[in-house]
């Protein structure tokens, strides 16, 4: 039987044959909707080009009168006073010294946390534990920075060392350390979690104990999860500003002594722009070199934690 | 679950009931004819040159072991694999002397006049109403909603059992229900044909023979094609049966087609003749 | 069993019964030592909390919320930075909420899966992770300076939308995921539009989510600091907004610069306050969330 005979003897062929061709009528506005839509996608691209121009040619201006090389190796800071020097590594020291030793709280404290969360926890003890680090995770940097200052510097540290500075490092790391914990217990747990049943099975019935278990042979899957995490707070810590201002201090010096003050990257921003600061001015040109410097780093760290996950995972299949 | 009826025992044939007045002949006008269909999911060739016609206001059932493409053809009828990004579809749909599969031909005409019944009921989650009134509202129908959401029902044999409580939620009832719920709500945009792709695998045997029902009610008034697992079901439901397989390639081809009666009882391919009886599949 | 076989060390393999108690007292210790690194960071949370309390509770009263700020502590107050707060985050709010979920809905229904939207998807996600001060210093050079707007609610506002936008797009993004296919395929069915099946269909299956997401991306912007301050909200700002191009300041910038007095008032009986004051309005903000979260899903289990 052919088509065509069905279709002659069909008064409506012709006019559905026109329906199904040309239907421009709900074209148009679906057309509409589509581009607006995806205009507020390309915004977001938008927005990282801005950042990229903003920081870029700002920073340029500062580096007309400050050349590239004084600015990266120099060894002083002392943009505030009359003739400073921009030499940024004690602002790149101070960053990473307080990083450093956050991470020496967070890392161990936080991973521990997640093999609890996610080997040893009952699910009661988790609906309890779980919110409880969340929480932590969502009180704003502000209030931990006061909590650095006026409590863990004045109360616990001046007790254990009374050499210990108004202002000093250790402070703000431990408080940006416990900042960033629940972040590191999260993420690690969610790649605790992610571990095939299979894998721990097979190690129970070989005879091994939950410890075991747990350190040798899910962790070791989840690492390249752990290791990612352990990357995104680092550059968390490292952007971190309030706590830093607040607590570690505006002196921009090279020490060893965690009790003596350091000035971050952000905490420099945050002193110059707390105070009058004439725009156009060397100095506030500066903001704008520093924060391109702290954009790099962390978009550096960023992009080598997602690069890190994509490379190692373990295919479990 | 319907497979229970499924398998026969090995080397007997299903039983075909005697529809002779109702047989798909020569005469019967067609309302689709698919040629070459071919489907690639990426690189993957899936179905390989496909070409049957369906007639109209009859049943026209696509059975095969599984996988072997029989959902993706059905899918390719109204558009649905357009939803579907590595999917691609070639060759030639026609409907009314317009071929489908065209790039220019807009698959939201194309799905207002060929509905489609899933394989697990997906009501909104609307009320009973409002699901099938939906698709009347979206489209402009100029009708009165009421009756013609009342029609629907009916011609789905939901009514009788929903009447009092249109307004409760879709989902609250029973499978059955919900799937016959769904076939009013494709049924609610005056489609010409109704496509149905395994509608009764994830029910009970009351509300498969129930939904079996409906279909012999609805030729009258459309045509059908179903996709079905179950070789009773296309043998006692289906005027016209097309069988597929897979060939050396893996691909889905098809076998044979033809009226059900002659399919089921003295079938022209022996593997047809082998699935039937139930030596492989 | 023959009673040879049950006598520690006669079966080669079985740990003796000294070896097995060494063992699982080590993993009692290990579990032990576990659960006290959960604690530690709770327990921070009680210390700091506590402190707060202990110090800012003796200086919570109404006149705090209804008062300016003052160089005298017995009549300071956050009303400036209330209201600030509440012009600047409403409208943050409004500009980030429609651009963010239109940007989610592109890219879950609309965008093809290429190259390019994956370049898109890679960029929010790293937007995601740009410090807030950062974004701060955008916000000065593009809305302060190039477009000349100065230090007021506009660009702090707009500088906090471009912050909570990629947290926006994400949990968004989630939500939309999280609907099911056969809704869709089922409006499909039917004939819809793309936009029809959207909006009828994925969207409010998905506002839960949505709405979820954006109230906590919000309630987040309220307690920063960083990108308010480089943006130019004072610490001085001794009267409500008079409108969006007026210069203001927001809760934790008042707090902040409460913390920078000398005065111990201040330093340690204002400030904390304040930060109660913070807190107890995110907590609001959340507990919002969560209920309002709940009672919504409720609902589309019709």
């Amino acid at each position: 039987m052919s088509v065509e005979a069905a279709v002659s003897s069909d008064p409506r062929s012709a006019e559905i044959a026109q329906a199904l061709r040309g239907s421009g009528r709900r074209h148009g506005s679906e057309r509409v909707i589509e581009i607006l839509l995806g205009a507020c996608a390309v915004l977001s691209v938008a927005t990282t080009i801005g950042i990229i121009i903003v920081l870029f040619e700002q920073a340029l201006q500062f580096f007309r009168t400050i050349p590239v090389s004084d600015f990266l190796f120099g060894t002083k800071w002392t943009a505030l006073f009359k003739d400073g020097e921009f030499g940024v590594i004690p602002l790149v020291a101070g960053t990473l010294y307080i990083a450093a030793l956050a991470m020496v709280i967070a890392i161990p404290l936080g991973l521990m946390a997640a093999i609890f969360l996610s080997e040893y926890a009952s699910p009661r003890l988790r609906s309890v534990l779980k919110p409880g680090l969340e929480l932590l995770a969502g009180i704003p940097t502000i209030v931990y920075g006061y909590f650095a200052l006026t409590f863990i510097t004045p109360n616990v540290l001046k007790s254990i060392s009374p050499a210990t500075a108004p202002y000093n490092v250790l402070a703000g790391a431990i408080a940006v350390g416990v900042m960033v914990l629940p972040m590191i217990a999260s993420l690690s747990e969610d790649a605790l979690r992610a571990v095939p049943r299979s894998l721990r099975e097979a190690a129970y019935g070989l005879g091994a104990t939950k410890l075991e278990v747990s350190t040798r042979v899910v962790t070791p899957a989840a690492l390249s999860g752990i290791v990612s995490a352990v990357i995104l707070a680092i550059s968390r810590a490292v952007g971190e500003t309030m706590i830093v201002a607040l607590a570690t201090g505006s002196k921009a010096q090279l020490t060893a002594d965690p009790r003596e003050p350091m000035q971050a990257m952000t905490g420099y921003i945050v002193q110059v722009l707390s105070g009058d600061v004439a725009r156009g001015s060397t100095v506030y040109y500066s903001l704008f070199a520093v924060g391109l410097l702290l954009f790099c780093m962390t978009l550096a760290m960023n992009i080598l934690s997602q690069w890190f996950v994509a490379r190692f995972r373990e295919e479990y299949q | 679950m319907s497979t229970v009826l499924a398998r026969p025992v090995v080397g007997t044939r299903p039983n075909v009931p005697d529809r002779s007045a109702h047989a798909a002949s020569t005469d019967t006008p067609v309302i689709i004819d698919i040629q070459d269909l071919d489907v690639f999911y990426g690189d993957f060739h899936a179905v390989a040159d496909v070409s049957f016609s369906v007639p109209r206001n009859r049943v026209t059932a696509l059975i095969g072991p599984s996988g072997c493409g029989k959902s993706t053809v059905l899918r390719s009828i109204n558009r649905m694999n357009d939803l579907i990004e590595s999917a691609r579809v070639e060759g030639e749909i026609l409907y009314h002397g317009v071929n489908l599969n065209d790039r220019q031909v807009d698959p939201v005409e194309v799905r207002r006049r060929i509905g489609m019944v899933f394989q697990k009921a997906n009501p909104f989650p609307k009320s009973i109403y409002d699901n099938v009134a939906w698709g009347v509202k979206i489209n402009g129908l100029k009708v009165n909603v009421d009756e013609h959401v009342e029609k629907c029902l009916r011609q789905a044999a939901l009514w009788d059992e929903v009447k009092d409580k249109l307004k409760d939620s879709g989902l609250a009832l029973s499978g059955g229900q919900q799937q016959r719920l769904c076939i009013a709500r494709a049924l609610a945009i005056n489609p010409d044909i109704i496509l149905m792709d395994e509608p009764c695998s994830a029910l009970d045997p009351i509300s498969t023979l129930k939904i079996e029902d409906l279909m012999r009610q609805l030729v009258a008034d459309y045509s059908i094609i179903i996709v079905t697992h179950n070789m009773q079901q296309a043998a006692r439901v289906s005027d016209q049966t097309v069988f597929f397989s897979l060939n050396e390639k893996r691909q889905g081809v098809l076998v044979e087609a033809s009226p059900t009666t002659e399919l089921f009882t003295n079938p022209r391919d022996k593997r047809t003749e082998d699935y039937i009886t139930g030596r492989f599949g | 069993m023959s009673a040879e076989a049950t006598q520690p060390g006669s079966v080669p393999f079985l740990s003796t019964s000294r070896q097995l108690r060494h063992r699982q007292i080590r993993g009692q210790v290990m579990r032990l030592l576990f659960l006290a690194a959960t604690s530690v960071g709770i327990l921070a949370l009680v210390v700091l909390l506590w402190t707060v309390l202990d110090r800012g509770v003796p200086w919570l009263s109404w006149h705090l919320i209804t008062n300016m700020p003052s160089r005298k502590p017995a009549e300071a107050g956050l009303n400036s930075a209330l209201w600030g707060t509440i012009w600047v985050i409403s409208l943050t709010a409004i500009i980030a909420f429609p651009i963010g979920v239109g940007a989610a809905i592109f890219l879950e229904e609309y965008a093809p899966k290429t190259r390019w939207t994956k370049a898109l998807q890679v960029n929010i996600s790293n937007l995601a992770g740009v410090p807030s001060v950062v974004y701060g210093l955008l916000g000065l050079g593009v809305f302060v300076q190039f477009m000349n707007l100065g230090r007021v609610v506009l660009a702090g506002a707009l500088t906090m939308a471009l912050l909570s936008l990629p947290v926006i797009i994400i949990s968004s993004q989630e939500a939309i995921r999280a609907v099911p296919l056969s809704l869709r395929q089922a409006a499909y069915g039917v004939g819809a539009t793309r936009w029809q099946v959207v909006r009828h269909h994925v969207l409010p299956a998905a506002f839960p989510g949505i709405l979820t997401g954006t109230i906590l991306a919000v309630s987040r912007a309220i307690g920063e600091t960083a990108p308010v301050l480089v943006v130019g909200a004072s610490a001085y700002i001794a009267h409500r907004p008079a409108g969006f191009l007026d210069g203001y300041t927001v809760l934790p910038m008042q707090i902040y610069g409460w913390t920078q007095r000398s005065q111990d008032e201040f330093k340690n009986g204002l400030a904390p306050a304040g930060i109660i004051v913070l807190l107890a309005v995110l907590l609001l903000m959340n507990s919002f969330a969560i209920i309002l979260r709940q009672r919504l899903s409720k609902r589309s289990q019709l």
